[in-house]
């Protein structure tokens, strides 16, 4: 296992240097620069600004420069937001992003797993169909179209909760509902295959026989197989609770990171761009790392390869 | 829905004559009544985008001033928005760009993945180990984040909008193309046409690639929607089509901004579309049970 773990962090190495590489000459080919939007600039300060964040350098100068302080664990300071660092601004916004992720995910997993469960041991009953088919529809309903949508109906319309913010518990329900609702229905989808698959097994059968209470063989015995599908989910839906956030934090105005990374690519802020992928590049990482781990001790079988 | 299946196959052993894989596979679709109507309901929407636009007297550019923010009615179907557009020529023109954007970016990334996967699926051995370590890596990375920071900063160009699409769902296929030519590979008419001394392109294009068709059109079915969710994404954050032009995303998030006022502005473009996807994801579902029925769920 610390093997696994080892190999696996080892091989983040080069995909993070072709992560760190790929953004640096992709912002930096683009046309514009940092300084160039803000008018009445006269070109002195201009190219003084540009000389202090070392910008007047040749291309690969800069980029050794910034790899050098990447190993070193400093992702520079922010172009746009002056006399702050990378690393300050997303320790300001990350724990926003983090919260709405993860209420979304148990959001979602709240729903998900019931409704999975109850279609697998229902299956082609009205239940199934009904469950299976409003999880089809949260699958297509975009989030773009929910989220507007629940703020029309819960806020515009019968006032309970703010449309945008950030500030108290209330706040947290649409968001976290919006995103959690597409995640859930695709779990529940995942989970009703999952537990099919393990409720005709022999293992099963065998529970059953000795007489155990169908609750007890549905929670004890199928639930570990039939979960395996969703926790191999997980990993892709972290990826996801992280891009939709972005769509998320722009409805409903939260100041997470996907906001500052968006702003950050338009005011082409090429530290900020930077140190957001990697921060993200490396948070999949280490979460698609945790899912196989989790995955590993569900599943025997691939444990031992 | 079992008994149908059971008809279906009692169709397919009692036809007196050898049916092909298309023909069984279409019973099958017929079979699948949720398929079937989602099959004709895409081609329906398909034409109305396609044709609508053209027969209709309103152009999705022209603005009625007189008549801003009129709701849905007997002059203008969908009602107009801000500066007096039909909504109902706008939520037309946006599919047919949104319906183009899901096709050819999902072109790209089957052209893309299925040479990846029958490739590295027919080589075998270390380069196969290697492409797909490649493709593995590829799939641990923030996708999204790229395809946004490439449209920021390289500007809402219609064909980057296509490759970057493309390139970032080819993955899937990939694997799915090179799993099944792992199994062909073994099959022994395989075998034969490597007996016959045929060349290892004649292989692969005259005896390997139709046998990938189904699966291939299966995935692609599931692909178009995925595309245009990500299009709509782009479109919803800014970096999609510019107006007056419009997609389907693009009319959303302006129908978003306009809904206190307007409600229809989000209600139909985001109606279209949903059913749009819903219609592609059950049409998905029922192609993978008709073309591979081993596959099939329950």
């Amino acid at each position: 296992m610390v093997k696994f773990i080892l190999v696996r962090i080892l091989q983040a190495i080069p995909t993070l240097f072709v992560i760190a590489t790929l953004t640096f000459f992709m912002t930096r080919l683009a046309p514009g620069g940092p300084f160039d939007s803000e008018k009445n600039i006269p070109d002195e300060i201009k190219e003084k600004l540009e000389a202090h964040f070392g910008l007047d350098k040749p291309l690969h100068e800069q980029f050794i420069l910034y790899i050098g302080n990447l190993l070193q664990g400093d992702l520079g300071p922010s172009f746009k937001y002056m006399g702050w660092e990378v690393s300050e601004l997303i320790a300001k916004a990350f724990p926003v992003s983090a919260q709405l992720g993860m209420l979304s995910l148990f959001t979602a997993l709240l729903i998900g797993l019931p409704a999975g469960i109850i279609a697998a041991l229902r299956k082609n009953s009205a239940y199934d169909y009904f469950l299976m088919i409003s999880a089809m529809f949260g699958i297509c309903l975009p989030t773009f179209v929910l989220g507007p949508l629940l703020i029309l109906i819960f806020s515009s319309w019968l006032g309970w909760l703010h449309p945008l913010g950030w500030y108290t518990f209330s706040d947290m329900i649409l968001p976290s509902l919006t995103l959690g609702l597409f995640y859930g229905a695709y779990i529940a989808r995942l989970t009703r295959a999952g537990m099919l698959e393990t409720l005709n097994q022999d293992y099963i059968r065998t529970a059953r026989a000795k007489g155990a209470s169908p609750l007890r063989v549905v929670l004890r015995h199928a639930l570990k197989g039939g979960l395996l599908p969703v926790v191999t989910f997980l990993g892709p839906a972290f990826a996801g609770l992280i891009s939709g956030s972005f769509i998320i934090e722009s409805i409903f105005f939260i100041p997470g990171l996907g906001r500052f990374f968006v702003t950050a690519a338009f005011n082409r802020d090429y530290t900020m761009v930077l140190g957001t992928v990697l921060f993200y590049a490396c948070l999949i990482i280490i979460l698609n790392l945790v899912v196989d781990i989790i995955q590993a001790s569900l599943d025997p079988k691939s444990r031992e390869k | 829905m079992s008994i149908e299946s059971a008809k279906a196959q009692n169709l397919i052993s009692e036809s007196p004559e050898g049916s092909s894989l298309w023909r069984d596979a279409w019973i099958r679709l017929r079979a699948n009544r949720l398929a079937t109507f989602s099959l004709f309901f895409f081609i329906f929407i398909s034409i109305l985008t396609i044709i609508g636009p053209e027969i209709i007297s309103i152009s999705y550019e022209s603005q009625d001033l007189d008549n801003t923010f009129t709701p849905p009615g007997s002059s203008h179907l969908f009602g107009t928005d801000n500066l007096g557009r039909d909504l109902f020529a706008r939520v037309l023109h946006g599919g047919r760009i949104s319906l183009a954007v899901g096709f050819l970016a999902t072109a790209v990334s089957l052209v893309i993945g299925v040479a990846y996967g029958m490739t590295s699926g027919y080589l075998g051995g270390k380069p196969d180990a290697l492409m797909m370590r490649i493709v593995d890596i590829l799939y641990s990375l923030p996708f999204t984040i790229f395809v946004i920071l490439l449209m920021v900063l390289f500007g809402r160009n219609f064909v980057l909008l296509f490759i970057a699409i493309g390139a970032v769902e080819w993955l899937t296929m990939a694997r799915i193309t090179r799993g099944q030519t792992l199994g062909l590979k073994q099959a022994e008419f395989i075998e034969a046409a490597r007996a016959l001394g045929y060349s290892h392109s004649r292989i692969l294009f005259r005896h390997i690639l139709p046998n990938l068709i189904g699966p291939v059109i299966v995935y692609a079915t599931l692909t178009v929607p995925a595309v245009m969710l990500l299009e709509a994404v782009l479109s919803f954050l800014g970096l999609g089509v510019q107006a007056p032009m419009s997609s389907w995303g693009s009319l959303i998030k302006e129908g978003s901004e306009k809904m206190d006022i307007a409600p229809w502005l989000i209600f139909f473009p985001g109606l279209f579309f949903s059913l749009t996807l819903l219609a592609l994801n059950f049409l998905g579902d029922g192609l993978r049970d008709a073309l591979d029925p081993k596959s099939a769920k329950d």
